[in-house]
C-alpha cells in the first residue's frame, strides 16, 4: 500500500480535477475529457510497450490510430449493394493480382540468389503490377465512386455491430506493424523513427484519397453506436422516471406545474447525453482495465524481463540466445495493434470517420508527450499521462484566457495586443505542451510515475 | 517544331518549377544535416524553425512597406531576410543555451535529444501561430514574372508557353551563392575544417585543441542562416503558413537523409532528387506524348503514373527505399 502511496495519489488529483471541471463548467463536458483521456489512455499503454518495454521509437501511431478507425467504417456501415455491383469485380481482380504479385516475389525471392537481376526483375514486376492494377482497378472504381456520391461514392463496410472493429482494428494496425517492423526495424533509432514518421504519413495519404474504400476527405458521418441514441432515451419512460427520481429534490421546490414539466424535460435532455456519454465510459473503461492488467502482467512475466533484457543491452541479450529481430518484431505489432484498437474506439465515440483530421501534432507527438510526462517504461504512468496531457490539452484554452485576462487587466479591452492574444488562445495549447515537456525532460526524465522494477 | 513544344512543356511543368522546389528543400535539407553531422541528432523542429524565421521576414517586411522602403522589381523581403536572421540566430542560440546545451553535456543519446527536439517543436509552433497566426500569407511584392507564357509565346511562336516566376530566378540564384560559400567555408577556411573534424571524430577533434563551444555557436549560426532563407524563399515562391511549413520537415528529412545524413553535399542533391522525383512521377504526360508521338498513337489517359494526391508519398517512398538498400544514403553519409 506504502509503496504505490505515489501512484493512488496522482491518480485522486487527476480525478479531482475533472470533477472539479464536472462542477464548475459541465458534467457533459467533464465526462468528454474523461472519454477521450480513457482513448488516449490506450493509445499511451500501445506507446509505452514498444518504448518503455522495448526502447523502440515508433512515431507512426497516427497511421495506427487512422487505420483503427478505418475498420470503424469498414466493420458497422451497411454494404453498398449497388457499389459492389457496378464496381466489386474489378476490386477484388485487382486484390487477387496483387496477391499473385506478392506470392512471385516472395518466390522469386526464395528460388534465386541474390543478385542484381534479381532486384531488377523484382522492380520490374512491381511496375508492371501497378500499372496492371491500373488498368484493372480504374473503371470500377470510378463506377463506384458514380453512385450516389453525396451520400455513398463507396463500397461500405460489412454492417456488422461497431464494437467488432475494435478487435479488427487492432488486426489492422498490427497487420501494417508486422510490414513497416519487417522492413524498418533493422535501422537505427532515430532513423526508425523518421521512417514510421513518413510511414504514417503515406498511410494518411491512402486513406484520404482512395475515395472508393473510405470515401476520404467527404468523410463518414452517422455510424452506428454501440451506446443508446439521446433522442430515443428522452421519449423513453424508465429513463424520464430514472431523471425524475435523481433530481427529485429539486423538482419538488417547483410549485408550478408547467414550470416543472418544463424543468425536468431540460434535465431529461442534459441527462441523456450524459447517459450516452457514461455508456462510453463503462465500454472504455472495461477496455483500458483488460489491457492494463494484461500488459502488467507481461511486464512481470519472464518475457517482460526478456524484453528489458534486450532494451538495456541488446548485444547481451542476444549473446545470451534471445532472438533481438523477432522480440522486437513482436512488440512492434503488439503496441501498434493497442492503438488500433484506441483508433477504432475514438471514432466509435465520434461517430464519425474524418480523414483529414488526423494529423501528427495530434496523433503522434501528443501521444509521445503523454508517455514521456506519465512516465515511460510504467503502465499506470503511462495512462496517468494520457489523462494529465489531454486534460491539459482541453482545458489549456480556459487556463490561458484566465492568465492572459489577469497580465494584460491594465490594458483597455481594445487594445490590439490583448485583442490579438485573445484570438491566439487555442495556440497555447502548444506552448504549454512544449514547455511541460522540455521541463518534464529536464528535471524528472523518468517521468511523474517513473518505472520501478520490483522482483516478484 | 512539335519537339521544341514538348521540350517547352516539360521545361514549364517540371524543370522550373521542381528547380526551384528543389533548391529550397535543398536549403532545408542541409540545415538537418548540419545539425545531424555536428550535434548528433535528428532535429525535429526543423519545419517550426523555419517559419519561425520566415515569420520575422514577413514582420520585417511588413514594416519596410509601411515606411514605404522597397526593393522596386525585387520583392522587399530580401531586404528584410537579413534582419530576420539576426533575431533567428539570437533565438537559436537561447534555445541551444536553454535546451539542447544540458543534454549535450551529459552525452545523453541522440534518442533523447530527438525527444527534447520535439518539445522545441511545440514551443517554436505555438510561437508562431500567437504572433502572427495559423492563416495564409503571402509577402511577395515587385514584379511577379520574368517571362510570361503569352510572351513566350509571341516571341518564339510555339504552341507552349514558358512562365518563368521571379521568385524561381531568386530562389535558384540565392541558393547557388549561398551553398557555394557554405562549401567554401567548410572546405577552406580554418573553422570550416575544425567542424569537419569535429563532425568526423569528436573525441580526436578535442584532443587537437578544437573549441566545442565555438564550434556549436558557429553551427547554429548557420543553421538560423539557411533556416530563414530556406524557409523565406518557399514562402516568397507559394506562400507562408504555418502547418505547412510543418508538413515540409517531412521531403526534408527525406532529402537529407537520401543524400546521406551529415553529408551537405549529399543533403543539396537530395533536394533535387527528390523535388524531380515527386513532379515527374505525379505529372500527367498526355500533352507531352501528343507532341511527340503521330496521331494515331496519342495516349487517351492522362499517363500519369500517380495521381498528384500521392505527392509527398512519392519522396516518403524513396526515402523507404534508400533505407532499406543503402541506409548511408546515395552518398555515403555521416561525414561532413
Amino acid at each position: 500500500m506504502r509503496k504505490n502511496l505515489n501512484v493512488i495519489a496522482a491518480y485522486s488529483i487527476m480525478m479531482g480535477l475533472i470533477i472539479l471541471v464536472g462542477i464548475f463548467q459541465s458534467w457533459n463536458i467533464a465526462l468528454s475529457i474523461f472519454n477521450l483521456c480513457l482513448i488516449s489512455a490506450v493509445m499511451t499503454l500501445g506507446a509505452n510497450i514498444q518504448w518503455g518495454y522495448a526502447g523502440l521509437i515508433n512515431f507512426g501511431i497516427m497511421g495506427y490510430t487512422a487505420l483503427g478507425g478505418l475498420a470503424a467504417v469498414l466493420i458497422s456501415v451497411d454494404p453498398v449493394q449497388d457499389a459492389w455491383r457496378a464496381g466489386g469485380f474489378d476490386i477484388l481482380t485487382s486484390l487477387l493480382i496483387i496477391i499473385v504479385m506478392i506470392m512471385t516475389i516472395k518466390f522469386v525471392l526464395k528460388r534465386y540468389e541474390k543478385s542484381k537481376i534479381r532486384t531488377y526483375s523484382i522492380a520490374a514486376i512491381i511496375v508492371a503490377g501497378i500499372v496492371i492494377i491500373r488498368i484493372t482497378a480504374e473503371p470500377g472504381i470510378e463506377a463506384i465512386e458514380a453512385i450516389d456520391p453525396a451520400k455513398t461514392g463507396f463500397l461500405g463496410g460489412l454492417g456488422l455491430p461497431i464494437v467488432f472493429s475494435w478487435i479488427v482494428g487492432a488486426l489492422f494496425a498490427g497487420g501494417l506493424a508486422f510490414v513497416v517492423g519487417k522492413v524498418a526495424l533493422g535501422l537505427r533509432a532515430d532513423y526508425l523513427a523518421i521512417a514510421t514518421l513518413l510511414i504514417s504519413e503515406i498511410v494518411i495519404a491512402i486513406i484520404k484519397h482512395e475515395d472508393w474504400l473510405t470515401r476520404g476527405v467527404k468523410n463518414v458521418i452517422g455510424l452506428k453506436r454501440p451506446a443508446p441514441y439521446e433522442v430515443d432515451l428522452q421519449t423513453t419512460d424508465w429513463f424520464i422516471n430514472l431523471v425524475e427520481k435523481f433530481n427529485s429534490g429539486k423538482l419538488a421546490l417547483i410549485s408550478d406545474l408547467a414550470d416543472r414539466q418544463a424543468t425536468l424535460n431540460q434535465l431529461v435532455i442534459e441527462g441523456s447525453s450524459i447517459f450516452v456519454k457514461l455508456c462510453y465510459s463503462g465500454l472504455f473503461l472495461v477496455v483500458v482495465i483488460i489491457l492494463l492488467i494484461l500488459t502488467q502482467k507481461a511486464l512481470y512475466s519472464p518475457w517482460g524481463r526478456m524484453m528489458r533484457a534486450i532494451r538495456d543491452n541488446e548485444e547481451a541479450a542476444n549473446a545470451m540466445g534471445k532472438n533481438v529481430v523477432k522480440q522486437h518484431l513482436l512488440i512492434f505489432v503488439l503496441g501498434s495493434a493497442i492503438v488500433g484498437i484506441a483508433g477504432a474506439m475514438l471514432v466509435t465515440q465520434d461517430g464519425l470517420f474524418t480523414p483529414g483530421s488526423y494529423r501528427p501534432m495530434r496523433y503522434t507527438f501528443l501521444i509521445w508527450v503523454m508517455v514521456i510526462v506519465g512516465g515511460s517504461g510504467n503502465n499506470f504512468g503511462a495512462i496517468l499521462g494520457g489523462f494529465a496531457v489531454w486534460f491539459l490539452w482541453i482545458e489549456a484554452a480556459p487556463i490561458a484566457l484566465f492568465l492572459i485576462n489577469l497580465t494584460t487587466s491594465g490594458l483597455a479591452d481594445t487594445h490590439f495586443l490583448k485583442i490579438h492574444l485573445v484570438e491566439s488562445v487555442p495556440y497555447f495549447r502548444f506552448l504549454m505542451m512544449g514547455i511541460g515537456l522540455l521541463l518534464i525532460m529536464r528535471y524528472r526524465p523518468k517521468g511523474i510515475l517513473p518505472e520501478k522494477i520490483e522482483i516478484k | 517544331m512539335d519537339f521544341l513544344n514538348a521540350i517547352i512543356l516539360l521545361l514549364n511543368y517540371i524543370f522550373v518549377p521542381a528547380l526551384a522546389y528543389g533548391s529550397q528543400l535543398a536549403l532545408g535539407a542541409i540545415f538537418v544535416t548540419l545539425i545531424y553531422g555536428i550535434l548528433r541528432f535528428a532535429n525535429f523542429a526543423t519545419g517550426d524553425m523555419m517559419s519561425f524565421g520566415t515569420m520575422f521576414t514577413i514582420l520585417f517586411t511588413w514594416y519596410f512597406q509601411s515606411l514605404g522602403i522597397s526593393l522596386g522589381v525585387l520583392p522587399t523581403a530580401l531586404l528584410a531576410i537579413p534582419f530576420a536572421i539576426i533575431f533567428m540566430i539570437s533565438y537559436m542560440l537561447l534555445v541551444d543555451k536553454f535546451v539542447f546545451k544540458y543534454y549535450r553535456t551529459n552525452k545523453s543519446p541522440p534518442v533523447q535529444l530527438a525527444m527534447v527536439s520535439i518539445g522545441v517543436m511545440f514551443v517554436t509552433q505555438a510561437v508562431v501561430r500567437i504572433i502572427i497566426g495559423p492563416s495564409d500569407r503571402r509577402f511577395f511584392d515587385g514584379e511577379k514574372f520574368i517571362i510570361k507564357a503569352g510572351e513566350f509565346k509571341e516571341i518564339t511562336g510555339l504552341n507552349e508557353g514558358l512562365a518563368i516566376k521571379s521568385t524561381q530566378v531568386i530562389t535558384v540564384i540565392v541558393t547557388m551563392v549561398l551553398v557555394s560559400t557554405l562549401f567554401w567555408f567548410l572546405n577552406k577556411t580554418k573553422t570550416g575544417k575544425s567542424m569537419r573534424a569535429y563532425s568526423d571524430n569528436e573525441d580526436l577533434a578535442l584532443l587537437s585543441g578544437i573549441d566545442p563551444k565555438k564550434i556549436v555557436m558557429i553551427t547554429w549560426i548557420i543553421a538560423g542562416i539557411l533556416a530563414t532563407i530556406g524557409g523565406a524563399l518557399y514562402g516568397l515562391d507559394k506562400s507562408f503558413k504555418p502547418f505547412t511549413y510543418f508538413n515540409n520537415m517531412l521531403p526534408i528529412f527525406a532529402a537529407a537523409i537520401v543524400g546521406g545524413i551529415g553529408n551537405p553535399f549529399g543533403a543539396f542533391l537530395g533536394g533535387y532528387v527528390i523535388a524531380f522525383s515527386e513532379i515527374l512521377l505525379t505529372y500527367a504526360y498526355r500533352k507531352f506524348f501528343m507532341y511527340v508521338l503521330p496521331e494515331s498513337m496519342e495516349p487517351d489517359s492522362l499517363v500519369q503514373l500517380l495521381s498528384t494526391d500521392y505527392k509527398f508519398a512519392v519522396s516518403f517512398s524513396i526515402l523507404v527505399i534508400v533505407l532499406l538498400y543503402r541506409p548511408s544514403g546515395i552518398f555515403k553519409g555521416k561525414v561532413l
